[in-house]
């Protein structure tokens, strides 16, 4: 029974660290079960709970060890911070992602590490865990890495050969932050695994174009994350990086984290702060505008509105700024257009270039469709007569913040503030 | 108008809609076995599943349909909602009488709400898959059981199947009584049924008959899910949300004993 609290302890340290990144996703990868191993990756990826903060729990998150050379302020696992230290050893780790997938309570695992020793040690020892899940346990789950900075290019290389993802953390959002706030780390050892990885996935994909037996390489691609509110970036920012990552790096995903006091620096929020979470939604609806909904960075944030509002969404919020464009006709429009509806989501806006086909859509057939009617109304012109007049921008954001689904929805968060 | 009384069966159904068409019968309604009244105004004919009539809708749909909205009608049909097959006699004869393709007209009520009804279950589907915890018993196999608001588990066989190629398991549906069996030894699935009394209330095994690093297994669970909540950032409502508390009885992390 001793090896069992042991371990239990172990596993409640190192979850308790590695909370804090807060990506978790398991799509974005296929793998399937040829050799009648275990497991398979179906490419959407599965939340299998939800903590009772509301987040997806899709992955055994854990680190390796909270053993660290560094002393990053905003991190639990600072060297000068006083807690216990513990590391898993390589097949303790491996056989509880076996066995917490097995009972089917996740997708696979999200390994990271404190820095012992240094970058190479560390990065090696990660490198074995997913190396020892794949070949020897025949695994074929998800498994998420994260690149330490500063590690060689081969054990990157050989990281990307086992994992599904790689990711390594932007951390902040300005250099002088990672300066003032995690002084051992520089910008060149993030960002150069990051460059060489996005190459040679690239690279990969474009053999295996011509080459069927060309290995899996990172087929999830590589994410980032970015710790919002610890330091003084505005929205435009933080929305800068994230958009040069995009497009340099093709990133699949920034993620970004409200940050949640964890010490009383004084370069720092002081413990007690509430986080900041509305400005995070706000910043992942931003994010989202620009994957998916072919908004351009400065059509969102610019010079002269450098932060999201926090009262309605980007997208509403673009719309208002841009009341010359609307009134649309629903019937007419093409898809782009009809996408920026503030209440028209991809899959109604899908439905609306079917279904108009056959006949002429008005306010009963888009309220059928799933379409939030009571505020795309005032953005678009139907077949029914009944349109709401023109109006201003500020009565129009009155009015649609009165509309109280929206409103309750917000209320709840608002109030911590 | 007639009332048309079939088994609960897939091919029931299609042999009722059918029948629909050989008798010309316009003013009808298809009802299941055990949900069948008696109207006095309404005259009644049982129908036989009948393969081969089954067969010859099904055929007919192929050519008027895509494969995905074949699953959709018969992931509607899995839905068992009392309206299930009024929504589906009701699309199925727009599909047949009109000339072209209807299946993507969603301005028609039927069209649109078989994708809504078919959306439900697939929900459902997911969430199973998501939701099941299985455990461990001594003699090695991965057991769950489930209670699903909607007859998913013929469409959760194959994801299990493959994702635990190499491990015994057991799905149960307490619900309707029957399980799915898989076998790493032939790498095959086989639908059973237990005595009710012997699987009744037993969302979790009892001790005795759990594999002897299972109730760690559960418990290092249970433990990290609470520690990986972050508290400051507490959200009860999106919890529920996600996680609707009738599905709470079956998982592990949820378990208050
Ligand atoms: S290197 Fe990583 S684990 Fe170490 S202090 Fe910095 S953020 Fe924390």
């Amino acid at each position: 029974m001793y090896m069992w609290d042991r371990i239990q302890e172990k596993l409640q340290i190192l979850s308790d660290a590695a909370k804090y990144d807060v990506s978790c996703s398991s799509s974005g990868s296929k793998r399937s079960n040829d050799s009648k191993g275990l497991g398979h990756t179906t490419g959407a990826g599965i939340c299998h709970s939800y903590t009772e903060d509301g987040r997806c729990v899709s992955l055994l998150k854990i680190l390796l060890t909270n053993y660290c050379i560094y002393d990053c302020a905003y991190c639990v696992s600072r060297r000068s911070n006083d807690v216990k230290r513990v590391g898993f050893t390589v097949k303790e780790a491996v056989e509880l992602t076996i066995n917490f997938y097995r009972r089917n309570y996740i997708e696979g695992l999200f390994l990271s590490s404190g820095i012992f020793k240094n970058s190479d040690y560390t990065m090696e020892r990660l490198v074995r865990v997913a190396k020892t899940l794949r070949t020897e346990y025949r695994f074929n789950g998800y498994i998420h890495l994260k690149t330490i900075p500063g590690c060689s290019e081969d054990l990157v290389k050989q990281a990307a050969l086992y994992a599904d993802r790689l990711s390594v953390n932007i951390e902040l959002p300005s250099e002088n932050s990672l300066k003032a706030l995690a002084p051992e780390k520089n910008k060149t050892d993030i960002i150069r695994p990051m460059s060489y990885l996005s190459n040679s996935i690239e690279a990969y994909a474009d053999e295996k174009k011509v080459i069927k037996s060309t290995p899996a390489f990172a087929p999830a691609g590589q994410s980032t994350q970015m710790v919002v509110g610890a330091s003084p970036e505005n929205d435009l920012q933080v929305m800068t990086i994230a958009d040069a990552l995009y497009k340099k790096y093709k990133l699949r995903r920034v993620y970004y984290s409200g940050y949640v006091p964890v010490s009383n620096d004084s370069r720092l929020p002081q413990l007690g702060t509430p986080v900041p979470m509305i400005r995070e939604n706000r910043l992942y609806q931003a994010d989202w505008l620009m994957r998916f909904y072919k908004f351009s960075l400065r059509e969102i944030v610019d010079p002269a509105h450098p932060q999201l509002d926090l009262d309605i969404d980007p997208k509403l919020s673009w719309a208002l700024r841009n009341l010359h464009l609307f009134p649309i006709d629903i019937n007419h429009a093409d898809y782009e257009m009809i996408l920026r509806v503030p209440g028209i989501g991809v899959q109604s806006a899908l439905r609306i270039i079917q279904g108009r086909r056959y006949s002429k859509l008005g306010w009963d057939q888009l309220k059928q469709m799933g379409i939030a009617v009571s505020r795309a109304k005032h953005f678009i012109v139907c077949t029914s007569k009944d349109h709401p007049r023109d109006i201003n921008e500020a009565a129009l954001r009155q009015r649609i913040l009165r509309q109280s689904k929206y409103a309750a929805t917000l209320t709840p968060q608002l109030s911590i503030f | 108008m007639t009332q048309l009384v079939y088994d609960g069966s897939f091919e029931g159904l299609l042999t009722s809609i059918f029948e629909l068409y050989e008798r010309k019968i316009g003013d009808a309604r298809v009802v299941r076995n055990g949900s069948y009244q008696s109207e006095l105004t309404a005259s009644y004919l049982e129908i036989i599943p009948d393969q081969k009539k089954a067969e010859r809708v099904w055929n007919g749909l192929k050519q008027k349909l895509s494969v995905d909205k074949r699953n959709e009608i018969y992931q509607c049909f899995l839905s068992e909602l009392p309206e299930m097959e009024g929504t589906l006699v009701t699309f199925i004869r727009h599909v047949f009488d009109s000339k072209h393709s209807v299946e993507k007209d969603y301005s028609n009520k039927s069209v649109l709400a078989i994708e809504q009804i078919a959306h439900k279950v697939y929900r459902e589907k997911h969430r199973m898959e998501a939701f099941v915890r299985f455990q461990r018993t001594t003699d090695d196999l991965y057991i769950a059981s489930i209670d699903p608001d909607f007859n998913v588990l013929p469409l959760i066989i194959s994801h299990f199947q493959e994702r635990y190629a190499d491990q015994h398991w057991l799905i149960y549906d307490n619900r309707r009584n029957y399980g799915i069996h898989y076998s790493k030894d032939t790498f095959s699935v086989q639908e059973v049924r237990m005595e009710w009394e012997a699987i009744a209330h037993h969302e979790f095994l009892p001790a005795s008959t759990c594999h002897e690093e299972e109730l760690v297994y559960q418990s290092l669970w249970k433990n990290y899910f609470q520690t990986i909540n972050i508290q400051a950032r507490n959200n009860h409502k999106l919890h529920i949300r996600h996680v609707p508390v009738r599905y709470w009885k079956y998982l592990t992390e949820k378990r208050t004993s």
